[in-house]
C-alpha cells in the first residue's frame, strides 16, 4: 500500500473523529419534549416574540397539526419520525457574541475541530455558527455594514429590521406549503437574515455553520435573504453534526428574495449524522431579469427530502438547482428541484447527480411547470445517477406540465454504475479497488464540484473518498 | 364459480367504484371530474345497434374477423388455422376451453390505479377474443377484431386475451369504433398478452371513439425467456381516454416494446399510465409515447421503470415528446425510474417543443402550404412510433387511420 492511500485514511479517520465529537448540552432554556400550544408559548416568551409572530406561530402549529403525512407519494420512514419525543427549543439563553474572544470557550473548541473560523476567519467575509438553536457567534466586517449589508439572526432581523422583514417573510414559502414548512413556522429559531442593499456586490460569501448539540433536539432554523436590485450575494451553509443514539429532526426553511436584475448563489453541503431527519424547504423568487442558484450537496443524514425550488416571477428570470447527492448504507437522499415558471423568456435548468452505495437510496423528484400564455419559457433537466453496489437503489420522478406551444422542455436521465472495465484500468496502475472507485465516482461528479467553492470542493472530494473507502468489498 | 364466470344476464345497470382521489400519485394531473360525471349507466348490451349501417373498414387481409356492436357478436370470418390455434369469442372461450380462460384470465395485479374499474370489467365482461397459438405455430395474417358502441349512458366491457406458447408468434389488431358521432358512451377494456419462451406477439390498439366517449383500457404484457411483445395504441377518439400499460420482463433475453401515438384536438384528454416491471435479469423494454397537442387538448404521461432487486443486466428505456401545435394545450409528463439492481443502463426523456421555423422554412422554400407543412411534419412525428410496430399490415392501417384523422383536423 503506498503512503498515499495512508494519508487519505488518516485524512478520513480524523474526519470521523471530528463528526462524532460532542460536548457537554447546558441549556439554559429548553422547552422539554413534545409540541403543544404551551411549546409555542414557551418559546415566544423566552424569545420575546412580538404578538404577530406568536400569532403567526400559533396559526401555523394548526396548520402543522392538520396536515398528513406526504406518505401518498414520499417513504414510509417519514412515519418514524415520533413528533412527542422530539425537544422544540433549546438555548444557552445568551445574547449572541460580538467578537470571537467572547465566545464560549466548549463551542470555540466545537469549532476548531470543525476547523472552521480559525482558518477561514480571514478569508470570510462574515461568520455566522449556530450551536444549537441561537447563533453563538455572530461577525459581519465592516466593510460590509458601511456598504449597508445586514448580516444577522433572524431573530434579531425580525426585532431590528422588521420594515424589510416582515414584508418577505412567509411569503416566498407560505406556512401551509407542507406540513414541515408549518412545523417550521410554528418553531423557529436562529438561522440567517440577510439584506443587500440596491447595487452591492457582496465579493466573499457569506457562511453560516450550523451545528446539532443536543440530544433529540430538531432544529427549526429561518432564513431570509433578500437581495435588492442588481445586487448579488453568495451564501454558504454546511452542516455536520455529531452523532446521536436516536433520531433528530432538522425542519428548516430557507426563503430568497432576488430583486430586478439581483443574483444569488445559495450553496449547502449537508453532511448531518446518518440518523438525522433532514427535512428542508427551500424557495427563491426571481424578478425580473434576476438569477437565483441553488447548489445543492447532500452527503449526511437519515433521510433528506429537499427540492430547492425557484419561483421565476419576472421576464427572463433564471432558476439553477445544481444537486449532488451520495447516499450510503441505510441512508435516503430524496432530493430534487421545483422551477415555476411565471413570466415570459424565463429560463431554468437542473443538473442532478446522485451516487447510491451499499443500500443507500437516492431519489431525484422534480417538478416544472409552465402555465399558459406565457412565451419563451425554457427548461433543461438532467439526472444521472450512479449505482455502486447490487443492493443500491435510486428512482426519477420528474413531472413537467408544459401548456401552449411557445416553450422547450427536455428533461432525461441516466443511471448506470462503474465499469468493470474502468476498474480494471486503474488497477493495472496500481490503484487499489478503493481508490479506483473513489476516483471513478469523483469523475462522474467532477463538472458539480466545480461549481463550489474552492475549500468546499477540496472538502467534498475527501467527503466522497471516505464515503466510498467501504463501499467495496 | 370459477374467476371466469360468464356476467348475469340479468343486470341492467352499472354502478362504477368510487372515485379515485387526486391525491393517489397514479391519478396525479387526472381529471377526476370526467369519472365523477358518469351516472345511470346501462350495459350496452341492452340497446340494439342496427348491424347493417356499420360499415368496418379493417386490415386489408386478416386470419380471423370478429365485430362486435354493443357488447354482440356480430360477425365472426377466418381463415382455416393450423391445429391446436384456438381463436374464439370470450364466450365460445369460456365454455370450450376453461382450463385456458381459468389461468389466464385478469391474472395480473392491477397496479397503475385503475383497480377497481378492472373489477367491474371481470364482473361484467362477455365480449372480445381469446386467443391461443400453440408452440411453433406461426399465424402470419394479422387477427382483427372490432368493437362498436352507440347509445348514451352505455357501457361495454372489450376483453382481450393472447397467449402465444414457447416460439410461436401472433399478431392483433383491436379497433374501437363509436356507432354514431354523439352519444356519450363508456368503454372498460381489458388486453393481456401473455408471450411464453420465445414467443413474438404484435398487438395494436387502434382508437377512434366518437368525440363524447370516454374510455379506460389497462392492458397488461408478460414476456417470457427471449419473448418479443409490441404494443401499440393509437389515441384519435375519446372525449377522456385513460390507458394504463403494465409489462412484465418475467425470464432473460425477454423484451417489451410500448408505443403510442396519440393526437389530441378539441378538448380531448388522453391520460396515460405506464409500468415497465424488469422481473428477471438480461431483459430489454422500450417505451416510446408521442402526443400530437391540437386546441384545448391535455395529455398526462406517467411511466415509471422498476428494475427489481437481481435484474442485473436491464436494459431500459422510456421517452414521451410532445409536440404542440396549440397555444392552449397542456402536456403532463412525469417519467420515473426505481432501480433496485446492477449493471443497468436505463435512461429516460421527456421533451416538449414545437415545430420549429426553419423545418416550416424547408417546407415553404418548396412551395408547401404552412398548413400542409405543418401536417406533414406532425404525421412525420407520428410516423417514427408507428414504423417500430414491425408489421407492415399493421402499421399500415395505423398510418391510414392517423392521416385520416389529420385530414379532419382544421387547420
Amino acid at each position: 500500500m503506498s503512503d498515499e492511500t495512508a494519508t487519505v485514511e488518516q485524512v478520513a479517520l480524523e474526519k470521523d473523529d471530528i463528526g462524532n465529537f460532542k460536548f457537554p448540552e447546558r441549556n439554559k432554556f429548553d422547552a422539554g419534549y413534545g409540541l403543544s400550544e404551551k411549546t409555542v408559548d414557551y418559546i415566544c416568551d423566552v424569545k420575546k416574540d412580538d404578538d404577530w409572530v406568536r400569532a403567526f406561530r400559533k396559526r401555523a402549529l394548526k396548520v402543522f397539526e392538520e396536515k398528513p403525512m406526504p406518505t401518498n407519494w414520499a417513504t414510509k420512514d417519514l412515519e418514524n419520525i415520533d413528533f412527542d419525543k422530539i425537544r422544540y427549543y433549546l438555548s444557552d439563553g445568551e445574547r449572541p457574541k460580538r467578537s470571537w474572544d467572547e465566545v464560549p470557550d466548549d463551542v470555540k473548541k466545537t469549532f476548531d475541530r470543525l476547523g472552521i473560523p480559525e482558518q477561514e476567519r480571514a478569508f470570510l467575509a462574515g461568520v455566522e455558527a449556530q450551536y444549537d438553536s441561537e447563533a453563538a457567534y455572530s461577525n459581519v466586517k465592516d466593510a460590509l455594514s458601511d456598504e449597508g449589508v445586514i448580516f444577522v439572526t433572524s431573530a434579531d432581523g425580525l426585532k431590528d429590521h422588521p420594515e424589510i422583514f416582515r414584508k418577505w417573510f412567509g411569503k416566498v414559502i407560505p406556512t401551509g406549503d407542507n406540513k414541515f414548512s408549518a412545523l417550521n413556522s410554528a418553531v423557529f429559531s436562529g438561522g440567517s437574515f440577510i439584506y443587500v442593499p440596491p447595487g452591492v456586490k457582496v465579493k466573499h460569501p457569506l457562511q453560516a455553520y450550523f451545528r446539532i448539540n443536543s440530544e433529540n433536539f430538531g432544529q427549526f432554523e429561518r432564513t431570509l435573504i433578500i437581495v435588492d436590485e442588481g445586487a448579488e450575494l453568495t451564501y454558504m451553509e454546511g452542516c455536520t453534526a455529531p452523532k446521536f443514539e436516536t433520531a433528530t429532526l432538522h425542519s428548516a426553511v430557507v426563503e430568497l428574495v432576488a430583486m430586478k436584475d439581483a443574483k444569488i448563489q445559495y450553496i449547502t453541503v449537508q453532511n448531518w449524522s446518518s440518523n438525522v431527519f433532514n427535512l428542508v424547504t427551500k424557495r427563491g423568487l426571481a424578478h425580473e431579469g434576476a438569477e437565483i442558484r441553488w447548489i445543492d450537496c447532500n452527503i449526511g443524514s437519515r433521510l433528506t427530502m429537499k427540492y430547492p425550488g425557484v419561483i421565476m416571477k419576472g421576464r427572463k428570470a433564471r432558476g439553477e438547482v445544481i444537486s449532488i447527492a451520495l447516499a450510503n448504507d441505510g441512508q435516503h437522499q430524496d432530493t430534487g428541484a421545483k422551477m415555476v415558471h411565471a413570466a415570459d423568456e424565463t429560463t431554468s435548468n437542473v443538473v442532478s447527480k446522485s451516487i447510491s452505495v451499499g443500500t443507500g437510496r437516492s431519489t431525484y423528484r422534480g417538478q416544472v411547470h409552465i402555465p399558459k400564455h406565457l412565451k419563451g419559457c425554457k427548461n433543461n433537466t438532467e439526472c444521472d445517477a450512479l449505482l455502486i453496489n447490487s443492493k443500491s437503489r435510486t428512482d426519477t420522478y420528474p413531472a413537467i406540465t408544459v401548456r401552449g406551444n411557445q416553450h422547450a422542455t427536455q428533461h432525461e436521465a441516466s443511471v448506470s454504475q462503474v465499469s468493470e472495465d474502468q476498474i480494471f484500468y486503474m488497477k493495472q496502475r496500481g490503484l487499489n479497488e478503493g481508490e479506483a472507485m473513489s476516483l471513478s465516482v469523483n469523475g462522474f461528479v467532477n463538472d458539480l464540484v466545480r461549481e463550489f467553492p474552492m475549500e468546499y470542493s477540496v472538502e467534498l472530494k475527501r467527503l466522497i473518498d471516505l464515503e466510498m473507502e467501504e463501499s467495496v468489498g | 364459480m370459477s374467476l371466469a364466470a360468464p356476467p348475469n344476464p340479468e343486470v341492467t345497470s352499472i354502478t362504477l367504484p368510487p372515485v379515485p382521489n387526486r391525491k393517489e400519485e397514479s391519478w396525479r394531473f387526472a381529471d377526476l371530474s370526467q369519472l365523477k360525471s358518469l351516472e345511470d349507466l346501462q350495459p350496452a348490451s341492452a340497446v340494439e345497434l342496427d348491424s347493417a349501417g356499420l360499415s368496418t373498414i379493417g386490415v386489408e387481409e386478416a386470419s380471423a374477423r370478429f365485430v362486435f356492436a354493443n357488447s354482440k357478436l356480430i360477425s365472426q370470418t377466418g381463415d382455416a388455422l393450423p391445429d391446436g390455434v384456438i381463436v374464439l369469442s370470450l364466450a365460445d372461450a369460456r365454455e370450450k376451453h376453461k382450463a385456458l380462460v381459468d389461468e389466464h384470465f385478469m391474472a395480473q395485479p392491477f397496479e397503475l390505479g385503475s383497480a377497481g374499474y378492472a373489477e367491474l370489467h371481470r364482473e361484467h365482461t362477455s365480449e372480445g377474443v381469446v386467443i391461443y397459438v400453440p408452440s411453433g405455430v406461426v399465424i402470419e395474417k394479422p387477427i382483427e377484431v372490432t368493437h362498436w358502441l352507440g347509445g348514451d349512458k352505455t357501457v361495454i366491457f372489450p376483453h382481450t386475451l393472447v397467449v402465444a406458447e414457447a416460439n410461436a408468434q401472433v399478431s392483433v389488431i383491436d379497433q374501437f369504433v363509436s356507432a354514431d358521432e354523439t352519444s356519450a358512451s363508456l368503454s372498460i377494456g381489458v388486453c393481456d398478452l401473455i408471450a411464453k419462451d420465445g414467443a413474438n406477439i404484435t398487438y395494436a390498439n387502434i382508437q377512434r371513439w366518437n368525440s363524447a366517449t370516454r374510455g379506460i383500457q389497462i392492458a397488461s404484457t408478460s414476456a417470457g425467456k427471449d419473448a418479443n411483445v409490441k404494443s401499440f395504441t393509437l389515441n384519435l377518439g375519446g372525449t377522456w381516454i385513460r390507458n394504463e400499460a403494465t409489462s412484465h420482463l418475467n425470464g432473460a433475453g425477454g423484451n417489451s416494446d410500448m408505443l403510442s401515438v396519440n393526437v389530441a384536438s378539441g378538448s380531448q384528454q388522453f391520460d396515460q399510465r405506464t409500468l415497465q416491471l424488469h422481473h428477471a435479469p438480461n431483459t430489454t423494454s422500450d417505451l416510446l409515447y408521442k402526443n400530437a397537442l391540437y386546441d384545448t387538448s391535455k395529455t398526462v404521461f406517467a411511466g415509471l421503470i422498476v428494475v427489481d432487486d437481481g435484474a442485473h443486466g436491464t436494459d431500459a428505456y422510456q421517452t414521451c415528446r410532445n409536440l404542440f401545435l396549440s397555444d392552449d394545450a397542456e402536456a403532463n409528463s412525469m417519467p420515473g425510474l426505481e432501480i433496485n439492481a446492477d449493471q443497468v443502463k436505463c435512461s429516460h426523456g421527456s421533451t416538449s417543443g414545437q415545430i420549429e421555423d426553419d423545418e416550416l422554412f424547408y417546407f415553404l422554400a418548396r412551395g408547401i402550404k404552412p398548413t400542409t407543412a405543418r401536417q406533414l411534419i406532425t404525421i412525420g412525428f407520428t410516423a417514427e412510433v408507428v414504423d417500430k410496430i414491425g408489421n407492415a399490415a399493421l402499421q399500415d392501417f395505423a398510418l391510414a387511420r392517423i392521416e385520416e384523422k389529420f385530414a379532419n383536423l382544421p387547420v
